[in-house]
């Protein structure tokens, strides 16, 4: 079940179950039958630690999502609350537990379960509302980095960039940190630490603070990691920006995964069995999961979108090939050995139906002439043309009123890659914007502004050209069947974090001083030592690991880029990715929006 | 058994599984298309059977047993479930067997803090089988310092360090404005928001407010940490207060300009926007907040206005297209289509001319031409269309002109459903060949084809394009003289 996790070069089952050995533990200290109820945004982070039949074992007999209201009858001793240390949940706790039955017997005790940190503001809240006492057991889970995959672990704490960023608010760091203390304690200490940005400055601080705040975190585990890299998000404005080009970038851009699972149209999935006619077609999204453990999806995630087709007809080739043996076998061997090969053959035959219809669906966006003016546009940017002046066809999306998001993506990327807009640019830009949607957005653009996604060129200097050339972010001849460079990903643009990461391993930080100097935020190397016994001794042609760590998100195109790194012949390094969220420019603009709805409560 | 072999001899013996025949082109849709039959027609002959070795999923794709689905299932109690869920939960059982409970007895957190204590420990593989650890670890997790006597004096870092191990610790100790701040700039120190949060809680009961706030001033991550949990609290009066004295920071200012969008009645939202006009924003902010005031009061204007005329039922364009939402809060773009929609010929003087909100606001003539153009091809007033383009020169000659170009003329025209005779009018004005004959062609507007052809002296596509109109048509006529005169001509 979670044998994808053990196929990289760092074994994160170890990670995984140490999770659910605290999981059990908490649940075995509420005796008796339980229900569990849940912050539905934890369902998703905390299915990739444990499944049901883990909590049923424990006698978790029901299961609700938390709302408010009376809680649902359910003959249990325990009710406990799995939640975020989020007030507005705690009015709902409140709520629910103020409608309990007084008059029920046997009364029903309760829990809460605080995901990541229990928080004294919320039990303060708790207190003033009269209801802390009602909970017996008041703990925290420390879900800090969860495995996605085999080199991939996510902190999921959708808000980090928006905190660190927009409220001054390092919490997230902190767990950061304590994410990477609990990393250590499980795969040994990483005697190499590099790091860019304010962020990753207060993530190497602190870990460096813990550490002697803990003499005991010093262990005898022989070190996994060679190296980590902390890199702030805001080092690199501009990659999540650009509209993702790889399989699963796309994937991500057009339909949005969560916790490696993604909602797609149905009409593509009916089934088209025979007899089948008179049922109606299934108008639920169709759900799938999509990570390493499947074979085809490993093999095509990562590739550019322009190169999967013929990946996919290749298998079918290979596929139809395979079910045309059974016409050649003729002895009973021959026969037992076809039949014994089929549950194999029916696994990739699901597999390759499903990924060749979310090509189609995929291939009929990026076939449209608008993705394609939205591209042109992207890409021209990037290469330096025209970040100067008022564009056209952002111009004519404000007009037709195009989302909101896609413009504010474009117009921050125009002018992350311009080093600030001329003022009267920005000014026209903010104009439009707020004539068309609406002046409240005024909070929003300032939101942008703070973050530095959306400027007036102060300096009256562009440096992008000097980073872009120094970095290499723009190739002209890029390969998207055969690449030879991390550029593919998104068709000639390299990502700035990846090239960073990159040449850190070869040559060195040295060789682009001047460019580091431009970017935001000090860069610096840290060393943990090691005891004596602990220390490596390299076998020849032996891969380093490094884990890269991005404070504020990572995106899947920049996932694909180091994977491509990592397996390069002559790479020398292998990566493990870490992160406070897989994000994508949609979701990441998204998060530094004012929420202009008024709140429910 | 024997259903299993009926229908491995039908899968034997039948023949439509044929091999596929690939073109050798290399056309992604083509090649899409391909695999998709090639997988479509497989379907047959493996669905019939449920695969043990995957993971079973349910419709909604969640893996069967997966917490996600499991509430869906618990919660609903209703007995014709039942059968269903107890064989999937047995089967999410069966595959957890993978796992034996005993695999690991280690805790993150005694991971964490014993490990000086197990010294014998090498790797980590020896150590998830050791089940010993499980009974030290429950005392482990403690460090040293938890069994200090708890009246003892924690230093202000140590308290710090204790908060954010989650352990209750009693503040009331720090009585001095001194040892308080010492306090808060170490849980600052520490990057723990829930700390920093709870040591303001304390200063804020304990400390006088202009104390606080002095102290907050040159305390900027304090500061943030204070705002927001006011603002998550919704102690307002405090949290605008507290705005109110640090007007240092812009984005301050907004915040307080973002209540608005709590209040929920449109004269008292008015009020408080004339409240913030008032506030020290930067140069560019004021006036967009300015504006937006503007609107709202105009907007109220022209709501209490257009619904008594429209309960009346004396206007005629509101007879016939009633309003389908108040113009309440909508964005200036969307009320300038509305006023061009229902107030397009009022005078300049009253609020809810288009001429008068062009003005007011400074709207470019791109913007209004854009949307003056679409409200008045919704209405298929085709004159005040024309209207819009024609500019006259001083000797009275007409002649045609748009800021935003014909062809996004045409293409708004033609989203209106716009008449061939209409829209075959502005295509003409298209300046670009090329996109012209496009636009012409795509729209069928077979006069501006040929009459671009004549002028291009193109015979042969104009020969070409004959096939395109209909037999006998004045159009084919045209053609034909034209073909005609060509002949002529070049002789």
């Amino acid at each position: 079940m979670a044998a994808h996790l053990s196929s990289g070069r760092v074994n994160l089952t170890a990670l995984r179950e140490a999770g659910r050995r605290e999981l059990r533990e908490f649940l075995d200290k509420c005796a008796g039958s339980k229900a569990i109820v849940w912050d539905e945004y934890l369902t998703g982070p905390f299915g990739l630690i444990a499944q049901y039949s883990l909590l049923k074992e424990h006698e978790v007999e029901k299961m609700f999502t938390l709302k408010p209201g009376r809680l649902p009858q359910a003959d249990v001793k325990n009710i406990i609350f799995f939640v975020r240390p989020k007030l507005e949940l705690m009015d709902i706790i409140t709520d629910n537990v103020l409608r309990e039955d007084r008059g029920r017997s046997p009364q029903r005790d309760f829990h809460i379960l605080f995901v990541p940190r229990r928080s004294l503001l919320c039990e303060q809240w708790l207190k003033e509302q009269g209801v802390l006492g009602s909970f017996i057991h008041r703990e925290q889970y420390s879900l800090d980095l969860i495995p996605f995959d085999g080199d991939l672990l996510s902190m999921e704490s959708e808000s980090a960039f928006k905190e660190c960023y927009l409220e001054s608010d390092q919490t997230s760091l902190y767990h950061a940190a304590k994410g990477l203390m609990t990393l250590q304690a499980l795969y040994g200490t990483i005697p190499q630490i590099f790091g860019k940005g304010e962020c990753a400055r207060h993530v190497a601080n602190m870990m460096i603070r813990m550490k002697r705040e803990f003499p005991g975190s010093q262990n005898s585990i022989f070190p996994v990691f060679d190296t980590l890299l902390l890199l702030d998000r805001n080092v690199d404005l501009l990659t999540p920006l650009a509209t993702q080009l790889t399989y699963e970038g796309l994937i991500d851009e057009i339909y949005g995964i969560q916790n490696t699972y993604v909602k797609l149209p149905p009409e593509k999935f009916a089934p088209k069995k025979q007899g089948d006619g008179g049922k109606d077609l299934p108008t639920e999204p169709k759900k799938l999961q999509l990570n390493s453990a499947e074979e085809l999806y490993a093999e095509i995630r990562d590739k550019n979108f322009n190169a999967v087709g013929s990946v996919l007809s290749k298998k079918a080739k290979i596929i139809s090939a395979a079910f045309e043996e059974r016409h050649h076998a003729k002895t009973v061997g021959e026969i037992k050995q076809f039949v014994s090969q089929l549950p194999h053959m029916q696994a990739a035959r699901s597999s390759l139906a499903n990924h060749t219809s979310i090509a189609e669906l995929i291939k009929d966006i990026t076939t449209s002439e608008d993705f394609f003016d939205n591209l042109t546009v992207e890409q021209e940017f990037m290469s330096g043309i025209d970040t100067d002046k008022v564009n056209n066809y952002i111009e004519d999306c404000i007009a037709q009123k195009h989302p909101l998001i896609k413009i504010l993506r474009l117009v921050c990327l125009q002018s992350v890659c311009n080093s600030g807009l001329k003022q009267k640019v920005l000014d026209h830009y903010k104009r439009e914007i707020l004539q068309t949607y609406g002046y409240e957005h005024v909070l929003t653009l300032n939101n942008l502004e703070k973050a530095g996604l959306l400027k007036p060129q102060t300096s009256g200097r562009n440096n992008y050209p000097t980073i872009r050339k120094t970095l290499r972010l723009w190739m002209d001849d890029v390969n998207e069947q055969n690449p030879n460079d991390i550029s593919y990903v998104y068709s000639g643009y390299a990502p700035l974090s990846v090239r960073l990461a990159q040449l850190l391993a070869r040559p060195g930080w040295r060789s682009i001083e001047e460019v580091l100097k431009m970017l935001p935020g000090p860069h610096f190397e840290e060393r943990q030592q090691l005891p004596t016994g602990l220390q490596k001794k390299r076998q020849h042609g032996e891969n380093r690991v490094t884990l890269v760590f991005f404070l504020g998100g990572v995106t899947y195109a920049e996932i694909a880029a180091l994977r491509f790194l990592s397996q390069m012949e002559d790479g020398g390094t292998e990566y493990v990715i870490a992160t406070t969220k897989l994000i994508n420019g949609t979701s990441w603009i998204k998060s530094l929006m004012e929420k202009l709805e008024p709140a429910p409560f | 058994m024997s259903r299993a072999r009926a229908d491995e001899e039908e899968y034997w013996h039948s023949s439509k599984f044929r091999a596929f025949t690939f073109d050798d082109e290399d056309d992604e849709l083509s090649q899409l298309k391909e695999s998709k039959r090639a997988v479509n027609s497989l379907r047959d002959i493996v669905d019939d059977d449920d695969d043990d070795d995957l993971e079973r999923v349910s419709w909604s794709g969640e893996p069967v047993g997966s917490i996600s689905w499991s509430i869906k299932e618990t919660a609903s109690s209703s007995a014709s479930s039942l059968e269903g869920r107890d064989s999937s939960l047995q089967k999410g059982s069966s595959s957890y067997a993978a796992f034996p409970k005993q695999v690991s007895s280690y805790s993150l957190s005694s991971l964490f803090k014993g490990r000086n204590k197990l010294p014998s420990f090498q790797s980590l593989s020896e150590a998830l089988s050791d089940t010993g650890v499980k009974n030290y670890a429950p005392e482990l997790r403690r460090p040293k310092a938890d069994y200090k006597d708890y009246s003892s004096d924690w230093s202000p870092k140590d308290t710090v360090r204790r908060m954010q191990r989650g352990k209750v610790c009693s503040l009331e100790r720090f009585r001095s404005l001194q040892d308080k701040l010492v306090l808060l700039d170490e849980a600052v120190a520490g990057h723990d928001g829930n700390v920093i949060t709870a040591v303001l809680i304390f200063l804020k009961r304990t400390l006088r407010r202009e104390i606080l706030f002095r102290e907050l001033e040159v305390r900027q991550v304090a500061l943030c940490h204070l705002i927001h949990f006011l603002k998550e609290t919704g102690e307002q009066k405090l949290l605008l207060d507290l705005l109110r004295l640090c007007f240092f920071s812009l984005s301050l200012q907004l915040s307080q300009y973002r209540e608005h969008l709590n209040i929920q009645d449109v004269e008292k939202r008015r009020e408080f926007l004339k409240g913030c006009i008032g506030l020290p924003f930067s140069a560019e902010d004021t006036s967009h907040i300015q504006d937006h005031y503007t609107l709202l009061e105009r907007q109220i204007i022209i709501e209490a206005n257009d619904r008594h005329l429209e309960s009346a039922g004396q206007s005629e364009i509101f007879r016939k297209y009633p309003r389908k939402a108040s113009i309440l809060n909508m964005p200036l773009v969307t009320t300038l289509f509305y006023s061009c929609f229902y107030h397009y010929t009022e005078a300049e003087g009253t609020f809810s001319s288009p001429t008068n909100l062009k003005k007011t606001f400074k709207i470019p003539d791109k913007q209004y031409v854009l949307t003056a153009l679409a409200a008045r091809a919704k209405l298929r007033a085709w004159d005040d269309v024309d209207a819009l383009f024609t500019t006259k020169n001083w000797l009275g000659y007409t002649k045609k002109k748009a800021p935003i170009g014909f062809h996004r003329v045409v293409e708004i025209l033609q989203r209106n459903n716009a008449p061939v005779q209409v829209l075959q009018e502005y295509v003409r004005l298209v300046e670009d060949v090329e996109t012209r004959l496009n636009l012409a062609t795509k729209y069928k507007c077979h006069d501006v084809v040929i009459e671009t052809y004549r002028d291009l002296k193109d015979r042969i596509q104009l020969t070409a394009y004959k096939c395109k109109v209909e037999r006998g048509s004045a159009e084919e006529e045209k053609i034909n003289s034209i073909l005609n005169n060509m002949v002529r001509n070049t002789y």
